[in-house]
């Protein structure tokens, strides 16, 4: 990588790690064993672009978002933003660099706390970060309320009061109060109804463009991450199994998890959906407590040869910024 | 094809707190033998008190089907006395619920809960009912399904939990599938499986399904027909194919613009539908869709458009002809 393309790394995460411990006993607690939740992630996100994350549900998807906040503690593993490494900053450093860098959770519901006012909840990281108080805080506030679309007179008004929409306008406008720069989206529209989502994912889109925001885009619907993200990455049960642009993970995907996927989804034109041919994969997800040795998605893959039930395969460059783990292409 | 189900002029309100809640609006609609039709629309819109109307599952209070008919082959089940239901519902209608957690009993075996069924429905003795819960199960893809059948529900994954409630509605040879969002909560690769299982065991059964869901991609794979709900009512129905070709309601035309598409290249931006639905306690006067519709004119505040037949088939619900461009 040349020194021009590194500047334009925001974030890098290399060999990444979050398992959770399992314990048992009341009084003296013993580790029986770990959820390997995320376990080994190599990847990086260019300044202003969208990396798309999807997989299905508890592949570790908002595990890793949580990891890169040092929200949780990873286990393993380095988390370089802007240059500095996270994972071992003292609390005081990382606190100011926390400022730069928000989320935006999925349930618009349970994410903003019943009891507090939009103004309240909205300025609060103004008030936590030392960056307004008092007129120039509630000026603040009323910015961020128009910039996301919602009157500034809602400012004494209580969640309760609005809409999933609104609600979750009122997340993003709380995320953007402190002039972020990466923004993790953790499934910000799953809770929406179809109506709803496109004003959000817009939404979404106008800020980037306005802030230069840099978005990691967390979501299971593989339709809108195509629609909204840069280059992509798909996980499964831990790991990343594949990564590339947008356009090129859609239309050449290598890994047979990533073609299955993408063949089960469905595509609202009953003229393509009766020519297509879908691979449906047999079985569920393994746990992560007790992966399968090998290849992670051994026990499912239609493709699987012998070499998958004994060595994990290596995350590999098959150029063109389209990476894979697979051994078919060993 | 004869015609299996019939529901004419269904309205179903609860009597709340806050007031009267509309939620279903004077339906109508008829679903043939072997037929597949999607009910769609956005959360709250009725999709699951128009069904469990049909099924008489609406509890009372605070809900009450307040008119309306549900011919099934030939009689009012609306009129039926709770003996008369009950057979039905275990007869002839199945019915698959979006959370297949809450739906299983946690304390019965599954083999109760198949089992349970064979016996008084169909007066099986244990030892066939339990050979033929086993081949159930297989049939819906358990592996190693006798050794299953002792198993409780929290043994099994969301999506075998699924098949499982699939089994159970197959097990008196059901006339008529109901399934309500039975995929949603899913992931995408236990949803294609749940699909095709549910597609492969129409064709062989020869049962009708009515299929509720909010996804306009899932609607396009599995539907002969599908109808269109808004704020309680029907705003259109039409044939699968012609209605993603031709659709012609502004709400239908919205849904589809509004959603982006995994097999195309990113479009500009998409179109969302601005503003909210309405409150189902105070219904606008005119049409429900009104508030929210960029094709408005003055009659539709004021008066309530009916569903009328554009081609054979095709239904909408509006004042405006959308294909002669906005506001006309
Ligand atoms: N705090 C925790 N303690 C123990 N296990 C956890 C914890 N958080 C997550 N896990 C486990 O880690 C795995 C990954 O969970 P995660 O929430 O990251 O998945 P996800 O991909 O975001 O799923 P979803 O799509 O359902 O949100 C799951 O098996 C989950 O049960
Ligand atoms: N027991 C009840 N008491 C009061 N109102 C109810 C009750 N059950 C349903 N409703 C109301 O009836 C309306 C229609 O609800 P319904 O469950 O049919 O929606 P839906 O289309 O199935 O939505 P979803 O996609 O969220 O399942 C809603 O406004 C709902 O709040
Ligand atoms: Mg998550
Ligand atoms: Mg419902």
């Amino acid at each position: 990588m040349t020194n021009t393309a590194q500047n334009d790394i925001l974030l890098e995460v290399k060999n990444l790690k979050m398992h959770f411990p399992i314990t048992k006993g009341i009084v003296i607690q013993r580790t029986v064993g770990a959820v390997k939740a995320v376990d080994g992630l190599n990847f990086f996100i260019r300044r202003g672009e969208t990396l798309g994350l999807v997989g299905e549900s508890g592949c570790g998807k908002s595990t890793t978002g949580r990891s890169i906040l040092q929200l949780y503690k990873p286990t393993a593993g380095q988390v370089i933003f802007k240059g500095e490494e996270l994972t071992k900053m003292k609390r005081g450093h990382l606190r100011a660099m926390r400022r730069q860098m928000q989320i935006i959770f999925q349930d618009p519901y349970a994410s903003l706390n019943p009891r507090m006012t939009v103004g309240a909840i909205i300025g609060e990281p103004l008030e936590i970060h030392h960056l307004a108080a008092g007129k120039e805080k509630r000026e603040r506030v009323q910015q961020l309320l128009r910039q996301v679309g919602l009157n500034p007179y809602f400012v004494n008004r209580y969640p309760h009061e609005f809409s999933g929409g609104q609600r979750q306008r009122i997340g993003v406008a709380r995320a953007l109060a402190v002039n972020p720069e990466f923004i993790v989206c953790d499934e910000p529209i799953s809770a929406l109804d179809v109506s709803i989502q496109a004003q959000i994912i817009n939404l979404l889109e106008e800020l980037q463009g306005e802030y230069s925001l840099t978005y990691l885009f967390i979501a299971h619907d593989l339709s809108v991450v195509r629609h909204i993200s840069d280059r992509v990455a798909v996980m499964y049960l831990g790991k990343i199994v594949e990564l590339a642009n947008r356009d090129e993970l859609y239309e050449n995907p290598q890994h047979p998890y990533t073609q299955a996927l993408l063949s089960a989804v469905p595509i609202p034109d009953p003229v393509v959906e009766e020519r297509r041919q879908r691979i449906i994969l047999q079985g569920d997800v393994p746990s992560p407590v007790n992966p399968p040795k090998g290849c992670n998605f051994v026990t499912r893959c239609p493709r699987a040869m012998d070499i998958c039930h004994e060595k994990e395969p290596p995350f590999r460059d098959m150029g063109g910024d389209h990476y894979t783990a697979c051994w078919l292409y060993e | 094809m004869g015609v299996l189900l019939e529901v004419k002029g269904l309205q179903t309100q609860f009597f709340t707190q806050d007031g009267v809640v509309n939620a279903v609006n004077g339906i109508s609609y008829v679903l043939n033998e072997k037929e597949t039709l999607a009910i769609v629309g956005e959360s709250g819109s009725g999709k699951s008190v128009s069904v469990l109307s049909v099924m008489r599952l609406i509890p009372s209070p605070p809900g009450k089907i307040v008119a309306g008919e549900v011919i099934f082959e030939g009689q009012d089940v609306l009129k039926l006395d709770d003996e008369a239901i009950r057979h039905i519902r275990g007869n002839h209608i199945a019915m698959i619920f979006q959370d297949p957690m809450t739906s299983l009993n946690p304390v019965l075996t599954i083999y109760q809960q198949i089992g349970e069924a064979l016996q008084l429905h169909l007066g099986m003795d244990k030892a066939q009912a339990r050979q033929r819960a086993a081949e159930l199960l297989e049939m819906v893809g358990i592996p190693e399904a006798e050794n299953r059948l002792d198993d409780y529900p929290h043994q099994f994954s969301g999506g075998m939990r699924q098949r499982v409630m699939i089994a159970i509605g197959l097990s008196c040879n059901p006339k008529l599938l109901i399934a309500d969002e039975p995929t949603t909560a899913l992931d995408v690769t236990i949803q294609a499986q749940i699909v095709e299982l549910v597609k492969k065991l129409k064709n062989d059964i020869g049962m009708a399904v009515i299929w509720i869901t909010h996804d306009l991609g899932v609607v396009a794979g599995i539907a002969e027909r599908v109808i269109v709900m808004y704020a309680g009512g029907i705003v259109e129905q039409a044939e699968v194919h012609e209605l993603y070709a031709n659709p012609r309601h502004p709400y239908t035309l919205g849904l589809l613009k509004s959603i982006p598409r995994m097999d195309m290249k990113r479009s500009q931006r998409l179109e969302p539908i601005e503003g909210l639905p309405p409150d189902l306690i105070n219904l606008p006067p005119g049409c429900p869709f009104a508030p929210r519709c960029k094709y408005r004119i003055d009659r539709c505040t004021q008066e309530k458009p009916p569903l009328k037949e554009i081609s054979p088939g095709h239904e909408v619900a509006c004042w405006v002809d959308v294909t002669e461009g906005i506001g006309s």
